[in-house]
């Protein structure tokens, strides 16, 4: 029971990881880039994460999984959130299809 | 024309997942679960999602582009960490993971420090 459900979530997390690095890819601009790769990747690593804890059990590696959730749920969104504002006070450009600036009027 | 660029990607993506699904792999196993041949496809589709961040830091038209896409790409691979850790068996991959992704954190803060210019810390 536990290793189907650990694969279901890897499974999930894998889907998840593929649609946050095609967002990547494919979107115009660095901010609707990062809107897109930054929740949907660090979602994904987090079911990987899960469902490598839910197989393995509480062995050493599944201790390390839960490390490694917590770290990464809250060191990802810093390192966007910096990066983010560090290119809003770079001048880089949004893009022409954009509509409203709230954050420099 | 537009559709037609549509259906080329489309088709190149159907493409690259049946070489995944039919691509040999050797990884040595030590474990015998129901679904280990997909865990080892898993392998694979993240590996095609740390070349498509490779891609946005080779051609990322300004750097904070190339920043996210080294981002993006520290946090691949501790996926990629959990699924060895799986397959091998054995538990040090997941240190690998743990720390790959402190140094990509503290790199990433380093580098927006870079961009973001003197007033940054206020």
């Amino acid at each position: 029971m536990n290793n189907i459900l650990g694969c279901v979530l890897i499974i999930a997390g894998l889907v998840f990881d593929f649609i946050g690095c095609l967002g990547l890819v494919r979107l115009p601009d660095v901010y609707n880039r990062l809107q897109a790769s930054t929740k949907c990747v660090t979602f994904g690593t987090c079911c990987i994460l899960l469902g490598t804890l839910l197989i393995l059990g509480f062995t050493t590696a599944g201790v390390k999984c839960i490390l490694a959730i917590a770290f990464l749920l809250f060191t990802s969104p810093t390192a966007s959130h910096a990066l983010i504002r560090a290119a809003c006070k770079a001048n880089i450009k949004l893009s022409d299809n954009t509509l409203t600036n709230e954050y420099k009027k | 024309m537009k559709t037609s660029r549509y259906i080329i990607g489309l088709l190149a993506i159907l493409t690259i997942f049946t070489l995944i699904i039919f691509s040999p792999l050797k990884i040595l196993i030590y474990q015998h679960l129901p679904f280990l041949w997909l865990l080892k496809r898993g392998i694979n589709v993240i590996l095609l999602c740390a070349f498509f961040c490779l891609f946005r830091v080779v051609r990322g038209p300004t750097s904070a582009d190339r920043i996210a896409g080294m981002d993006m790409l520290g946090i691949l691979i501790i996926g990629i960490c959990a699924l060895l850790s799986i397959s091998t068996g054995r538990s040090w991959y997941m240190d690998i993971g743990i720390a790959w992704a402190l140094q990509s954190f503290i790199s990433t803060l380093a580098f927006t420090k870079f961009l973001g210019g003197k007033d940054f810390d206020e």
